[in-house]
């Protein structure tokens, strides 16, 4: 299930703007990699390249390579739709489906990828729901909106709703950033142990959060605003927070900028 | 900080230089300013049910007249003769009119309206959807007379091979049987209308679907969706009170339209099986037509006709708000 990730020479554009550039990393599967930097250096941005979302954006596009094992997700004939089908998302806001009960948000992709029995669906909602933390709380309300639950419970909603499909990949844009601490630390807690069975990658300001659930740690920074946001460096968790290579990446954990 | 420090210098004065006063003046709830303000919006929020009120009791009082002398059922006599004696008339015939015209309106409109507001929110490139919004806006500002003589002189005409058509392969159905007399139906009544109400409902969907949260879309696209699946998943649930709200808007004004219903229809006092057969009438053409020439009874009775339609047009709105509101805790404005 889980695939490694290997980018290199990667561009990103909104328009003319060259909003990160030339980035190569790769990504290991079972692992959970944190992108940390100050605001605009792009680490969002690239995020969004992993799984194709970042051409949704009116004049955003791409050049370089990002292969997901052996394939290529910017290659000749690749249909987005089915690279998103492969690597899930989870957006900083807790997006469930507004008009879709909870049960439903759960069962929302499979029911785009084809016809499924009721109690496969019954199945994949309960496992995915378990795997998210959230089944005890909602087992009885699984016909009420998901829109009704509180912002963590959203948000392992949306969790749900990602693994449901049984993604390669798992991408989460900032999940925390609109929690309060402890449906913080329930998602923390889940992030590790989905990752036993998925490759995660992780955008977060918080720097103790990459510290706690993370094994790799890369870290972004761009040079002045309008210039376009590079990698600094990549290394693991430990070695970022104790001994970086790099002198910027020191002053932005130590808070000396950012 | 200016404001306290001169608020001792300002007497007030004169009604001319009302607004510098307000502004210097008290503060809190007696501001004259704010009672001034408060005075208006509640008045005219009280004004607004004394109107209503008022048309109701007019229509109710003129319409009581006319009914207590009429001889015949007024809900079910296919008759209109006010004028008699003695008067007999009855509502079935503009009812079943009014009804089934604005019904085929709002099935041909309706579904064509989600269409072109969908394509130019979520399809068209930015610059092709403006323009289309802007025919629309235009089409929503022609005067419903336009539509008429439009209607007469052109589509009536034209029709002839749609009916042929219709006929032929839904001949069977009963509906859609055509005895060769002019495309003066029910039906065209009902395409005309359709035209008319297609950029109010357009314009309101629009609306609402440009106001589909980005995060929702989002949503559906990081599953995998299609743009069709988003739009299916998201901006559909999202826009289906808009929706049904800008549908009522176009029913409300598919029912009440006069001038470009009584220049097509070749109105009669019976209903007809097909709805191709020419004749057949509405309320609110049936008014236009008769209004001039009408005797004090004659009018009386046209009232009574009009606070049918006005009792249709309330109960369809609140039909509705039902619709809306059964669905309220799906609805996308708590999340």
């Amino acid at each position: 299930m889980a695939k490694r990730i290997d980018v290199s020479g990667l561009n990103a554009y909104y328009g003319s703007f060259l909003a990160i550039e030339d980035i190569s990393m790769t990504v290991e599967p079972r692992s959970v990699t944190a992108f940390i930097g100050p605001s605009g250096c792009g680490k969002s941005t690239f995020l969004r390249t992993l799984n194709r979302m970042h051409e949704v954006t009116p004049g955003g596009r791409v050049d370089g390579k990002v292969m997901l094992d052996d394939e290529n997700l910017y290659g000749a004939g690749i249909d987005p739709v089915a690279v998103r089908r492969e690597v899930g998302m989870v957006f900083q806001r807790p997006n469930p489906f507004p008009t879709m009960s909870v049960y439903d948000n759960v069962a929302a992709g499979l029911r785009l990828n084809g016809k499924y029995k009721k109690s496969e669906l019954d199945d994949v909602v309960e496992k995915s729901l378990r795997g998210a933390n959230l089944w005890n709380e909602v087992k009885d309300r699984l016909n009420k909106p998901g829109s009704g639950l509180s912002g963590g419970q959203q948000q392992r909603l949306c969790i749900a709703r990602a693994i449901a499909v049984e993604p390669n990949v798992l991408l989460m844009d900032e999940p925390c950033s609109a929690l309060d601490p402890i449906s913080t630390l329930a998602i923390e807690d889940l992030i590790g142990e989905l990752k036993e069975q998925f490759t995660i990658v992780i955008v977060t300001h918080n720097m103790q959060q990459a510290a706690r659930v993370s094994d790799r740690t890369a870290f972004f920074n761009l040079a002045a605003v309008g210039q376009p946001g590079k990698l600094i460096e990549i290394d693991d968790t430990e070695r970022i927070f104790s001994n970086p290579s790099v002198q910027a990446t020191e002053d932005y954990i130590s808070g000396r900028f950012g | 900080m200016d404001i306290t420090t001169q608020k001792p210098a300002a007497p007030p004065a004169a009604p001319g230089p009302a607004a510098p006063v307000d502004k210097r003046a008290a503060r809190g709830a007696t501001r004259p300013g704010d009672r001034i303000f408060l005075g208006l919006s509640r008045g005219s929020g009280i004004f607004v049910l004394v109107l209503m009120a008022a048309i109701a009791a007019f229509l109710t009082y003129r319409a009581s007249i006319a009914i207590s002398e009429n001889e015949a059922n007024f809900f079910t006599s296919f008759d209109w003769n006010p004028s008699g004696i003695p008067p007999e008339f009855g509502i079935a015939v503009l009812a079943f009119g009014t009804v089934v015209s604005s019904i085929i309106a709002m099935v041909i409109a309706v579904p064509v309206s989600v269409g072109i507001a969908l394509f130019i929110t979520h399809y068209a490139p930015r610059r092709l959807g403006g323009l289309i919004a802007y025919v629309i806006d235009l089409l929503a500002a022609v005067p419903s007379i336009v539509y008429g003589l439009w209607g007469a002189l052109f589509l009536v005409p034209h029709l002839e091979g749609l009916y042929g058509w219709l006929d032929d392969y839904l001949g069977w159905t009963g509906i859609f049987e055509w005895n060769d007399g002019a495309p003066r139906s029910l039906f065209t009544v009902g395409i005309l209308l359709a035209i008319m109400i297609l950029p109010i409902i357009t314009n309101v969907s629009r609306e609402v679907f440009r106001q589909v949260p980005r995060m929702h879309e989002e949503a559906a696209l990081a599953l995998g969706a299609t743009r069709w699946e988003v739009i299916r998943m998201s901006v559909l649930p999202f826009g289906r009170s808009g929706v049904i709200s800008a549908s009522m808007l176009g029913l409300g004004r598919a029912l009440g339209e006069t001038m470009a219903v009584a220049m097509v229809l070749s109105s009669s006092f019976d209903i007809n099986a097909s709805l191709l057969d020419t004749g057949g009438g509405t309320f609110a053409q049936n008014i236009a037509s008769k209004f001039n020439e009408a005797t004090e009874m004659g009018r009386d009775a046209l009232i009574a006709s009009g606070l049918v339609l006005f009792v249709i047009t309330l109960l369809v709105n609140g039909a509705a708000r039902l619709i809306i509101a059964r669905r309220k805790e799906y609805s996308g404005a708590n999340a």
